[in-house]
């Protein structure tokens, strides 16, 4: 194992109060490191997605900490998390959230001009990176006009256009065919992860487990174990 | 922040539809709300016209007078007296009445006529046509080429006509700086001559007209001529008068004023509720920009600068638009009573504010209330 990217410490997380309060994460700790593609598999309801909300700085956990790169998470202001997210996260969602009435540059060019790059700036490291997962062709087009697989890709570049070193895959194959999904996920291995980034993916699809360095398992809010990719496959 | 703004910008006009219904609902009140509120301007300096035309620094009245035309006649004697006022610079009396000038047809045309002092001609309009002494010749009127000129079959110098029953003949033909309101043709003459020709009560003056020799003698002027039971007020106390009268004492204010609330609540809820819309539209976008890093701060800009563009370029149509429908009208209606001043703009620009405002008020509520977790999660 190299560094730790990631160190979340018994982080708790529970919704609503009284009789109806449920604790979606309980006491959870790991660590996932540099150059590592993470995934978090388990059925629905087990806490993948909110324990990955709070690794990337969205909800806050009732308690626990999260370090990234040595940074407490959640002793950073609202406006420092904000920064947080657009410098060290880049996010792929299920949905994608592509807006439809932008282009698949413009789209892709989101989190530069959020990062307050001149849009010529970020419509030409849009193109670089829109050629890298192979769509420069259809740098103009709206996300709309493209296929499930087309899309998710431009979320990919989306989220990688800033250069983070996190990169968070919510459910990333659940809209695509097998073998698209296969495709992406390979392509993320071979061309997104690098030394100096951690990949965290949450999913259901045993069909991408292959493409895994360590799969942490997750049910009722709870770790059950760590597996390694390939003895998942086997 | 200019970035934010272009990307607010892109996606605010890339959604042709709404922003057409956006632009449409704001162009469509703003419209409205000029309209109501310039015809009202127009009907309020043409209920002023005399007072414009004439020009006299001071006006003095019996106070009971509320509009130009309802004259109460004063006793010949209130002139000495307000001539005898120190601060007067001097006082000459005017004429103004309605008399019936018979067409060539036989048909009868209500006409205003104002008679002008013997000794000066105080407040005499510009002569287009013919010499301003001529109106000491027998008969002489002078007519006011305007709108209503067309009513008196154009005439000539020299144009014989009928009116109250003695011979009138048409010595100059003026312009002047704004029309009548109520559409009737005006003519000039001498004061002698109006009450003369025009059958009037015991009294004949309608007003008096008075020069102060400064500005510092107003007051005192308006004091004295109080003391002597009457009222005077300069040309614009005299033009605000008509207009507070018009406004608050006949029903034309209300309408009016109901008529711009009812343009401006229909702008509000056409632009308020497809604003809204496009928002909640909007809302997951939203999400994801603040999921990304985008700050909450940067979307109230964002929202507040797509509502204000909206709003200015809406105002901006209904202005152009507004302005093009007035000129027609006055092309083709020259008696058409509309004029846009630069308070009608400003009150529409104050209304297109508050629709921007509340507008955007409820899209901001909900921008951030929207958590990136309930994005994140679908």
């Amino acid at each position: 194992m190299g560094e730790a990217a990631i160190v979340a410490d018994k982080l708790t997380k529970w919704f609503g109060e009284g009789e109806a309060r449920t604790c979606a994460i309980k006491e959870v700790s790991f660590e996932a490191y540099w150059g590592e593609m993470l995934y978090i598999v388990g059925p629905s309801g087990s806490g993948k997605t909110t324990l990955l909300s709070m690794i990337s700085g969205i909800l806050r956990p009732n308690s626990g900490s999260v370090k990234v790169d040595s940074r407490d998470l959640w002793n950073l202001s609202d406006d420092e998390l904000a920064d947080f997210r657009l410098n060290t996260i880049g996010f792929v969602f299920q949905d994608y959230h592509l807006f439809p009435r932008l282009t698949t540059a413009e789209n892709v060019a989101i989190p530069l001009v959020l990062q307050k790059r001149s849009w010529r700036e970020a419509l030409e490291e849009s193109a670089r990176y829109l050629e890298i997962v192979g769509l420069a062709d259809k740098a103009q087009l709206p996300p709309t006009k493209l296929s499930g697989g087309e899309q998710q890709r431009v979320a990919i570049a989306r989220a990688i256009v800033h250069q983070p070193e996190i990169l968070v895959f919510d459910e990333p194959t659940a809209s695509l065919d097998g073998e698209t999904g296969r495709k992406i996920v390979s392509f993320v291995k071979r061309k997104i992860l690098t030394a100096k980034r951690c990949i965290l993916v949450v999913t259901h699809d045993s069909r991408i487990f292959e493409y895994s360095n360590r799969i942490m398992e997750m049910e009722d809010g709870q770790i059950t174990g760590f597996q390694h990719g390939q003895a998942y496959e086997a | 922040m200019k970035q934010i703004l272009i990307l607010a910008y892109k996606l605010l006009v890339n959604d042709k539809g709404k922003y057409t219904a956006l632009l449409v609902g704001t162009t469509f009140s703003v419209f409205l709300i000029v309209q109501m509120t310039s015809s009202f301007a127009g009907i309020l300096t043409k209920a002023s016209a005399t007072v414009i035309n004439v020009g006299s620094r001071m006006w003095v009245m019996d106070p009971a007078v509320n509009a130009i035309q309802n004259s109460v006649p004063m006793p010949a004697y209130v002139l000495d007296a307000v001539r005898s006022i120190n601060g007067v610079k001097f006082a000459v009396p005017l004429y103004s009445g309605a008399a019936l000038v018979k067409l060539r047809d036989g048909t009868y045309q209500p006409v205003t006529v104002i008679g002008l002092d013997d000794t000066s001609l105080f407040g005499r309009p510009e002569l287009l046509e013919g010499n301003i002494d001529d109106i000491f010749a027998e008969n002489g009127f002078i007519v006011v080429k305007d709108e209503e000129f067309p009513k008196l079959e154009n005439p000539k110098l020299g144009t014989e006509f009928e009116i109250n029953d003695f011979r009138g003949v048409i010595v100059g033909i003026a312009k002047v700086a704004s029309g009548t309101l109520f559409g009737t043709p005006t003519l000039y003459t001498t004061y002698n001559r109006a009450i003369t020709y025009i059958p009037s009560t015991r009294f004949t003056t309608s007003y008096i007209l008075v020069e102060p020799k400064t500005d510092s003698d107003i007051a005192y002027i308006k004091e004295q001529v109080a003391r002597l039971g009457y009222l005077a007020l300069t040309n614009d106390e005299l033009r605000s008068r008509i207009s507070n009268y018009l406004k608050y004492q006949t029903g034309i204010g209300t309408n009016t004023l109901l008529m711009t609330v009812i343009a401006f609540i229909v702008g509000l809820s056409i632009s308020g509720q497809t604003f809204y819309t496009f928002i909640l539209e909007n809302l997951e976008h939203f999400g994801a920009l603040k999921a990304i890093g985008a700050k909450g701060r940067e979307l109230v800009y964002m929202i507040l600068f797509q509502a204000a563009f909206t709003s200015l370029a809406g105002y901006g149509l209904g202005i152009g638009l507004s302005t093009l429908l007035i000129s027609a009208a006055k092309w083709r209606l020259p008696e058409y009573a509309s004029r846009v001043t630069y308070s009608n703009l400003g009150l529409a620009f104050v209304m297109v504010l508050i629709i921007a405002s509340v507008s955007s008020y409820a899209g901001i509520r909900q921008v951030l209330k929207i958590e990136p977790f309930d994005i994140f999660r679908g």
